[in-house]
């Protein structure tokens, strides 16, 4: 397997007039499990149709799995599952998988025959008969039977209740001990993807405001509270603000760097990874909405 | 055999957790030299997590000398941690309790003390640990 699965440089697309993406540069390494969040509009979905093939970039370029995105090529390694998970509802299930076998050089059909035997769904059903949960698990089915280097879904739970998404989830968390694969997941909801994600990417205004291996993220960045009043003489040594947030007269301040010496007066902890995603959407809110208190970015 | 837990939002990293539980287990005498840790897959499909926190988990213990890999069979206890004398626990836990007890009347609250412990746990290098 190729080391790195994403590589995108400078990736943009507009529509019309409106830059849905702009100066996209990721470099996700194989394996990994990424969460794409950010609030709509961010350019998650722009970015996903792009990675697989759905849609054309403007500008920049695209490897996946050390190919150039083209006709023909990286993208039959590529899945993709939105997020209606859709499929043709008048389809059996057995002719959902015979579609697949018919449209796909890569198809190994046992895969998804065990998969859907495990979770006791009927070849026989009617797709439009399925609870969306089942229909989510026939969709991720025939995604993991092309045997997928790079498995791409936007929001997979997002229509599911909390039942249906632990299994599809635990579903894929299975698949991928399996046989290692890279996964994109987007989702609005940070908080459930903590346990599933080992990288993150965070989205917004069709920018990247931060990307890396979620552990690191989380080790190279502290929470610094203390007195508003002396905000500007906090013990921040060299490390760069992102971001921050005053409540009565206390102020938190998120700093990304080497922690920071203690200072009595100030008290300095780990975020988690909701609070980090916040942080850094609410910095950018301020920067790209002129607010009063401009994050340092840069 | 060890019935793992991740929690999320604690701050403490879900593969450090699996790596605790383990330590856990071995301090007290929950697992022995041979028992097999559950398989990457079953920890990952049971807490619904990412395989690569339980693979990062099973390696950390292995560079700890607690567990080792055998291939194809799955991942072995390696070692046992021994457990402190009844006595010495309880005067730690007393110490404990007085720092608890002055964090509150600082005016801590339970979930401020947690994230401070789990950050200070998680930072503290014992002299002479690798």
């Amino acid at each position: 397997m190729t080391e790195t699965a994403i590589a995108a440089t400078r990736l943009g697309k507009r529509y019309g007039q409106k830059w849905a993406l702009r100066d996209c540069t990721l470099r996700v390494p194989a394996g990994r499990v990424v969460g794409l969040v950010g609030p709509n509009g961010a350019g998650k979905s722009t970015l996903m149709n792009l990675l697989v093939g759905l849609d054309r970039p403007t500008t920049g370029e695209l490897d996946l799995l050390g190919e150039r995105v083209g006709p023909n090529r990286a993208l039959d390694r590529v899945a993709y599952i939105d997020q209606e998970h859709t499929l043709y509802r008048n389809f059996r299930v057995h002719e959902v998988l015979k579609a697949g076998r018919l449209l796909n050089p890569r198809w190994h059909e046992q895969d998804a025959v065990d998969r859907l035997h495990e979770l006791n769904i009927p070849l026989t059903s009617k797709v439009g008969r399925l609870s969306g949960g089942q229909r989510a698990q026939v969709a991720v089915a025939a995604a993991l039977a092309r045997r997928p280097d790079l498995l791409i879904l936007d929001e997979p739970v997002a229509s599911l209740d909390p039942v249906a998404r632990r299994d599809l989830m635990a579903t894929l968390m299975a698949a991928k001990a399996d046989r290692d694969c890279t996964i994109v997941l987007s989702s609005h909801v940070v908080s459930e993807l903590e346990r599933l994600c080992d990288h993150l990417v965070v989205l917004d205004h069709g920018e990247v405001r931060l990307a890396g291996d979620i552990d690191d993220l989380l080790d190279g960045h502290r929470l610094l509270t203390g007195p508003a009043a002396t905000a500007d003489r906090a013990p921040v040594g060299t490390c760069r603000v992102v971001h921050q947030e005053r409540a009565g007269d206390q102020v938190s301040l998120l700093v990304r760097g080497a922690p920071p010496a203690a200072d009595p007066a100030w008290h300095a902890r780990r975020v988690n990874l909701e609070e980090l995603v916040m942080h850094y959407l609410a910095s950018a809110a301020d920067t790209t909405g002129g607010g009063k208190h401009p994050a340092v970015l840069g | 055999m060890i019935e793992f837990r991740v929690e999320t939002g604690s701050g403490v990293p879900p593969y450090l957790q699996l790596v605790h539980q383990v330590e856990h287990a071995l301090r007290l005498g929950q697992l022995r030299v041979g028992d097999r840790l559950p398989t990457v897959k079953e920890v990952a499909k049971r807490l619904v997590i990412n395989p690569n926190t339980v693979l990062k988990a099973y390696r950390e213990l292995e560079h700890k000398g607690l567990a080792k890999g055998r291939p194809g069979q799955g991942t072995f206890v390696e070692r046992e941690l021994a457990g402190l004398p009844v006595e010495r626990q309880a005067e730690l836990r007393t110490a404990l309790d007085s720092w608890l007890a002055s964090a509150y009347q600082a005016g801590m609250d339970a979930d401020g003390i947690a994230a401070m412990v789990a950050t200070a746990l998680h930072e503290f290098r014992p002299e002479g640990s690798t």
